[in-house]
């Protein structure tokens, strides 16, 4: 318990590190859009596969539930597009990010600083906990969302060429569903999620890489670390969320 | 000058710095010498802020660097250049863009000045035209000249060395030590070596310490250290048979 107190207090400080007004801002700033290219472009196609799946798996389960009960066959399209929206997208898109780009973030902040390129650039007089991590934060901050919407815009789709085509449900009745009590709140709660999933994960990542003593066994454990607390975190924060927001 | 007083460091139960006192002069190379384990490293480290003293003080001129606030910290750091063991290239930028870091990150001087500054630093330690090489294409020898120039290129008033021959070659090292030296002569700057190379020590050693277990063991410059008689830095430099007999046959004459 102590450690973990210890953990937070230093993750805290540190915070206040990252969060210092830049040296030069044209330097952050391009930084900055080399990790939201990073996160953002390298991570769309491995969300766009997952998204397909999520919703596709939805669709599939929930059409097996409905089986010979009294349930209206369209909500097919209703549930599959809250679940997608409420939690599917943001939580399983954000859990694979900790482990993509979480797991890369550890990885390259650990390299450099076992490799002394943080050394070298603090004696350059550069705060490197903000030159490093603060650009990774405000694009994962940016991006993370944007590829939880785009996810879940997947999703409704792979719910729906998992029971259209395959004759389970007809046209009319997926887009019914999905026309049907509509709650713009749900995007909200999406985007909330979203916002707070992406802090959780690029912070406690670059924590773990940023921290890192030791060889290359230590390296790998704090990228296992990071991938680790930040699920964790985040299926804590999204019981926090939803017990908040709904 | 640069002055290290009554510096102690532990780490945990383990002491590693005992009461190490030493001065840097200006315009000259001081070494930094002892055995592997001496407390090298980490004196050169708290030198610069990278591990902090469990006591003692660090003089940088009339200004008590641990007693600084963050940002005046930041501020003299960027008079400090620092060659690496590692050379600590960035590999993901080419030569250029290595070098350029610290102009990009703090000066105000246009793209142009920028590239004219990188290809003077990259001139000066007889790289020109490497620009856009990246780390993993040069040799041992041609990045810690690489990190040469990156640790000048701000122009430093202290200029801080890591076992600059470590892995390299002799005649490497020579050039080395003097692209160094003579660095450290026309900016007139404080330069500290870390080093267990005795050809540095007896090349470019205008002042030498010696440590021993933590503890400062002798302090002279190269002259000295062949006369002198000092148990501890005989048995480091003559630490070979061959040199053993060396010295012997010296001393006979």
């Amino acid at each position: 318990m102590f450690t973990i107190l210890t953990h937070f207090g230093i993750y805290l400080q540190w915070l206040r590190q990252v969060f210092h007004k830049p040296e030069k801002w044209s330097m952050y700033w391009r930084e900055t859009l080399r990790q939201m290219n990073s996160i953002g472009i390298g991570s769309l196609v491995i969300v766009g596969i997952i998204s397909i799946f999520i919703g596709a798996v939805t669709a599939v389960q929930f059409a097996y539930q409905m089986q010979e009960s009294i349930i209206p066959r369209y909500y097919v399209g209703y549930i599959v597009r809250d679940m997608t929206i409420i939690e599917l997208a943001p939580t399983f898109s954000c859990m694979l990010l900790a482990g993509k780009v979480g797991s890369n973030l550890a990885a390259e902040l650990g390299g450099m600083r076992q490799k002394e390129h943080i050394d070298a650039m603090e004696i350059m007089g550069v705060n490197t906990a903000a030159y490093l991590v603060q650009p990774k934060i405000i694009a994962a901050l940016f991006v993370v969302p944007m590829l939880v919407c785009v996810g879940a815009f997947i999703s409704v789709i792979g719910g729906y060429i998992a029971v259209v085509p395959t004759g389970w449900f007809s046209h009319a009745e997926y887009i019914r569903g999905l026309r049907s009590f509509f709650e713009p709140y749900n995007v909200w709660m999406m985007f909330v999620k979203a916002f707070v999933f992406a802090f959780i994960l690029t912070t406690v990542s670059c924590y773990q890489g940023y921290f890192v003593k030791g060889g290359s066994i230590e390296l790998g454990d704090a990228s296992t670390r990071a991938v680790v607390y930040s699920n964790i975190l985040i299926l804590s924060a999204d019981y926090v969320i939803a017990m908040l927001m709904t | 000058m640069i002055k290290a007083v009554n510096i102690f460091k532990n780490f945990g139960d383990q002491h590693v710095l005992n009461d190490v006192s030493c001065e840097f002069e200006q315009g000259k190379a001081n070494l930094i010498i002892g055995r592997s384990g001496a407390g090298k490293t980490v004196l050169l480290k708290i030198l610069i802020g990278l591990i902090h003293p469990t006591s003692g003080k660090v003089w940088y001129d009339d200004v008590d660097f641990y007693a600084l606030e963050k940002q005046p910290m930041r501020a003299l750091r960027m008079q400090i250049g620092m060659l690496f063991q590692g050379s600590a290239l960035f590999d993901s930028m080419n030569v250029q863009d290595n070098i350029r870091f610290p102009l990009d990150m703090f000066s105000t001087m246009t793209r142009k000045e920028k590239n004219k500054r990188v290809d003077y630093c990259l001139d000066r330690v007889n790289l020109a035209g490497t620009n856009n090489k990246f780390p993993s294409e040069l040799s041992g020898g041609m990045q810690k000249r690489v990190g040469i120039a990156r640790a000048i290129v701000l122009n430093p008033k202290y200029l801080f060395c890591d076992e600059p021959n470590s892995g390299l070659d002799p005649k490497t090292a020579m050039v080395i030590d003097e692209l160094i030296y003579s660095i450290t002569k026309e900016n007139n700057i404080i330069t500290v070596i870390n080093t267990h190379d005795m050809n540095s020590v007896m090349e470019i050693g205008d002042n030498i310490i010696l440590l021993h277990e933590g503890q400062l063991a002798w302090k002279g410059n190269k002259e000295e250290v062949l006369t002198t008689r000092n148990e501890i830095l005989e048995g480091f430099i003559f630490a070979s048979p061959f040199l053993q007999k060396l010295r012997k046959k010296m001393v006979e004459h």
